[in-house]
């Protein structure tokens, strides 16, 4: 095993290093130039309000990598990352909203909402998040907790497949009902919003968006790096194998309870920062990010990319939320069945995802292609003798 | 989940305003015994109405009395009806108030008609009553009809206190109505208004009440009127009948009794009248925890039951397919959406069968979701039975196109189905704890088609196949069972089940787009407790969700029920992976 830089560079061949950096340079380079330094007459000028939507896209998009390590290598398809994401994205909007201060409606010390439920002292979960050094590790804590423990109870009973995806639906539903109680003490049905600043930057201004969209792009960049270095490591190849066959694998003498629930908690953790980006960029949170239907609908990001290539799940997670943010404003009563549709004919004519097509995409496919051949093949999945696999009795 | 209760699943429906009908010869024709059949039109016979002329086999000694009591009544009838014909405002309120304390049924429709501004005096002091559209006006008392223009009528001389006054006698009548309803909610008005002047009205009104219910009522009504009797052994025995009906609203009066007064002294002099009065509000709080317990149990059953028909065809699918049908909730949408569309048919060609249209709704709503069934199955799912985990995401998008197809037919808003007189209502085992008709159907039809499915499963030969696949497929397959048509049979009847599931729905309350989505989860929890493939373990499952979830409400609320329920069953599913009831044997073999 290679460490350090070597095994940085390793992570792509020539042509891969090239093609992610020079993505990476159009998006944290050429858009800011775009919107900010071509003047706004020019058609080459990119409007204000593209900056913060396509920061929720790649919000979006590293959501979509934490859904396709735990489902594209791990076998796990998880209906619960709406949770890990809104718990990141509630931490940050907790932190949000006490930096809002006195400027609220009420001039009160407390968050507005609690003011109008006439509260008159903050809940005790509330201290400390009105310093950034608090609320920023809890960002990373809370959701990385919840995960872990949810995870360790269900893996170390071996739930697995479809059992596992309805026991995720379960939590994210408990989780919504509670999020949306006034009582729970997190802005209920309204949820967090209003925000002001953060650490000190006007929300506002179109400085701070460039930055949270710097900010967001890079910690894709970094996501990606990380879920690749996992995948061509040894352990990823280890939780391959217990995706293909989990029972071979604990004969071998590996427990796949380490291994998934490494997955699974590192899957949380990108889910909650990427909330946590999200939130001061659309301005608000509230547990309608809970819904079931949201976190069914970051599995079909990853499946409309391909799975198990972590390019295509970022891809899928783009192409879906553009096409949602066009087509809910121009076509509004077609869009649940384009969404629908999507859903079914991604599962039925086009398993591998839009990666696995070629044409316009050949350099991904190629791209992507390279990895697989390193890391075994995520195919192994797709082939039709799945019902007469071994494992598929006890998931039963 | 459980929804609140719509404003329909309460009520009862109001009952029908009998004492309109204007009935022949209420006062008149009372005097002979060779007089019509006293019974009125569309109330039934009764034998509280002592008045009774027809020849029952009875003393004739006690019949005398009767006839002459009966004349005499009839005799203070007709003239405080005449009273009610003067012009004179003073008279009229003698004559009303008259009505009032005579307790006479029979003149109800003419205190209604007087405050429904319907009552017109001919000439002559005759009372006449006219019909809805104002045209044709009938005589009290004999019943005749003629045109409200021949007639010369002129309108009483009502005024704010002669209304007061109407109200008052007819809220008295009520109590001896002949309709069961009316009595029961004149009790229940009366309970808390009563003064100790009411006290010999309600006495007479109990004597002659035969309604559980209403006895009920009227029993506490006069024991807490006794509570200040000066008399020790009244207010002792008013205690007792306290405790014994249980009325929680009475609790009030007993914590009176036992309170101290400021000066140190009790409220109750008598020590013996307290310590009743303690084992009274014992007996109140007990009774109501029962009365609570035995409602929420039907509560719990009734979720269970709707529970049950979405997991039933989930189970069975899931065991037999290994896929989980994200669109099943939709199926019981649809369903619901059928009993609608059943309802509005019904409704414009066969208005006269309007009340059995549910029982058209079953089958109808059983084929639709059966069709849709197989059609899904033949469409799409049967390509992704090696992929379960896709099948999942395939089956949401076909949930989200039934929720956008929904929309653009029926609209976003909910549409109201509502429920046949025979589902409305509920029966009363105490005054306090009513058990609603349409949950006691739903419980019903839950056991009725679970038992249907259980025969279909073990004693015919698709049951046979149906078990013999969800074992082992490939050996199944091998034995010549078409395991395909296996799966479309199956799928389909999963699917007519939970639109069977829709129908019981609609009776609970509004039907709209997403109806499915609030049930899914909690049936798929059913599924995961129950295990697969038995049928009694989605049962136990589907009962033990509902009931349970219903008695952790009023501990936390509803929301943290859920969560702590969700708990549950994942430290569950650590010790039983496969649910409460796994097949053994060759269906676990790897």
């Amino acid at each position: 095993m290679r460490y350090g830089l070597e095994r940085l560079v390793s992570l792509h061949g020539l042509r891969g290093w090239i093609a992610v950096l020079g993505i990476a340079l159009v998006g944290m380079v050429a858009i800011p130039v775009l919107n900010a330094a071509v003047p706004a007459g020019s058609w080459l000028h990119l409007p204000d309000f593209v900056v913060p939507l396509l920061g929720k896209f790649l919000c979006y998009g590293i959501v979509a990598l934490a859904m396709d390590l735990i489902w594209g290598y791990a076998g796990i398809l998880s209906l619960g990352h709406g949770v890990f994401f809104a718990l990141g994205g509630y931490c940050m909007g907790m932190y949000l909203m006490r930096a809002i201060g006195r400027e609220g409606v009420y001039r009160s010390d407390l968050p507005d909402f609690m003011v109008f439920l006439d509260w008159k002292e903050l809940p005790w979960f509330w201290h400390g998040f009105d310093r950034f050094w608090y609320a920023l590790p809890m960002v990373l804590i809370v959701p990385t907790a919840l995960a872990y423990v949810f995870g360790f109870f269900a893996f170390r009973s071996r739930i697995k497949g479809v059992y596992f995806s309805i026991i995720t639906q379960a939590l994210t539903y408990a989780l919504m009902l509670f999020f949306f109680r006034n009582n729970t003490g997190l802005g209920g049905n309204n949820g967090l919003t209003d925000f002001k600043r953060l650490l000190g930057y006007d929300l506002h201004e179109q400085s701070t968006r460039v930055a949270l969209y710097l900010i967001s792009a890079g910690t894709l960049l970094l996501a990606y790096l990380a879920c690749r270095f996992i995948v061509t490591s040894r352990a990823g190849r280890i939780l391959m194998a217990i995706r293909d066959a989990e029972e071979r694998m604990m004969f071998s003498g590996y427990n796949p309870l380490d291994y998934k629930l490494a997955a699974w908690t590192f899957s949380a953790l990108l889910c909650g920062i990427a909330g946590a980006l999200y939130v001061p960029q659309v301005g608000i949170i509230n547990p309608s990010e809970l819904q079931t239907s949201n976190s069914i609908e970051m599995a079909i990001w990853v499946a409309v990319g391909g799975r198990g290539t972590l390019v295509g799940p970022i891809l899928g997670a783009f192409i879906v939320n553009g096409a949602k943010s066009y087509l809910t404003v121009a076509y509004p009563e077609a869009w649940l069945f384009i969404l629908g549709a999507v859903f079914i004919g991604v599962t039925l004519f086009l398993p591998k995802g839009l990666l696995g097509i070629g044409g316009p995409f050949a350099a991904l496919k190629r791209l992507a292609g390279r990895r697989a051949r390193a890391a075994g093949a995520p195919q192994a999945a797709e082939r039709p003798a799945a019902r007469s696999r071994s494992h598929v009795g006890s998931e039963r | 989940m459980e929804r609140a209760p719509s404003p329909r699943e309460r009520a009862p429906a109001s009952a029908a305003p009998d004492g309109l009908r204007v009935a022949p010869a209420p006062g008149a024709a009372r005097n002979t015994a060779a007089a019509p059949d006293l019974t009125l039109p569309g109330i039934p016979f009764d034998m509280r109405n002592h008045r009774c002329n027809r020849l029952f086999p009875c003393g004739i000694a006690l019949l005398m009395t009767l006839l002459t009591a009966a004349s005499l009544h009839a005799a203070d009838l007709k003239s405080a009806l005449k009273k009610v014909a003067s012009d004179e405002r003073g008279t009229l309120m003698e004559g009303i108030e008259t009505l009032g304390t005579l307790g006479d049924p029979d003149a109800l429709p003419v205190l209604e008609a007087l405050r429904d501004d319907t009552l017109r005096v001919a000439p002559g002091g005759k009372l006449y009553i006219l019909s809805p559209d104002g045209k044709r006006a009938s005589e009290v008392g004999t019943g005749r009809s003629a045109p409200a223009d021949s007639l010369k009528l002129e309108e009483p001389p009502i005024n704010n206190a002669v209304r007061k006054s109407i109200d008052s006698s007819i809220a008295q009548l009520q109590l001896f109505s002949r309709n069961p309803e009316q009595r029961l909610s004149a009790a229940r008005e009366l309970a808390n208004r009563a003064t100790p002047d009411d006290a010999p009205k309600v006495r007479a009104a109990l004597a002659r009440e035969t309604e559980a219910a209403v006895k009920h009522i009227l029993q506490a009504t006069l024991a807490r009127l006794d509570l200040s009797s000066s008399d020790r052994t009244v207010r002792l025995n008013a205690v007792r009948t306290l405790g014994e009906t249980g009325d929680i609203q009475r609790m009030n009066d007993l914590q009176q009794l036992t309170a101290v007064k400021p000066d140190g002294a009790f409220a109750e002099p008598d020590r013996e009248i307290r310590a009743a009065a303690a084992a009274a509000m014992k007996s109140i709080q007990l009774r109501q925890t029962i009365i609570s317990l035995g409602g929420d149990l039907l509560y719990g059953l009734s979720l269970g039951s709707v529970l049950l028909l979405v997991a039933l065809g989930l189970a069975i699918t899931f065991g037999l397919m290994g896929i989980i049908n994200m669109a099943h909730g939709e199926m019981l949408m649809l369903g619901a959406y059928t009993t609608y569309v059943v309802q509005n048919i019904v409704q414009k060609t066969l208005p006269a069968y309007f009340n059995w249209y549910v029982l058209l709704a079953l089958p109808a709503a059983f084929a639709v979701c059966g069709v849709a069934g197989i059609v899904l199955e033949r469409a799409i799912l049967r390509f992704l039975y090696n992929r379960p985990l896709e099948s999942l995401l395939a089956t949401w998008g076909i949930s989200l196109a039934l929720i956008q197809s929904v929309r653009q037919i029926f609209g976003a808003a909910n549409v109201t189905v509502a429920n046949p007189a025979w589902l409305s209502g509920g029966y009363a085992v105490y005054a306090d704890l009513v058990l609603p008709y349409n949950r006691i159907f739903i419980v019903l039809l839950g056991a009725i088609v679970v038992t249907l499915v259980w025969l279909l499963l073990q004693h015919t030969s698709l049951g046979l196949q149906v078990r013999a696949v969800t074992q082992n497929r490939a050996i199944a397959s091998t034995m010549g069972i078409r395991t395909a048509q296996v799966d479309m049979w199956t799928f389909a009847l999963g699917s007519g089940i939970a639109g069977i599931g829709g129908v019981a729905l609609s009776q609970l309350g509004n039907v709209g787009p997403e109806l499915g989505q609030s049930y899914i989860v909690d049936s798929f929890m059913v599924v995961v407790l129950g295990g697969v493939g038995k049928i009694a373990g989605t049962v136990v499952g589907a009962m033990g969700l509902g009931i349970v979830a219903k008695y952790l409400e009023p501990l936390s609320d509803a929301v943290l029920g859920k969560i702590i329920l969700l708990v549950f069953i994942i430290l569950f599913i650590q010790r039983r992976p496969q649910g409460l009831f796994a097949l053994k044997g060759r269906a676990v073999e790897n």
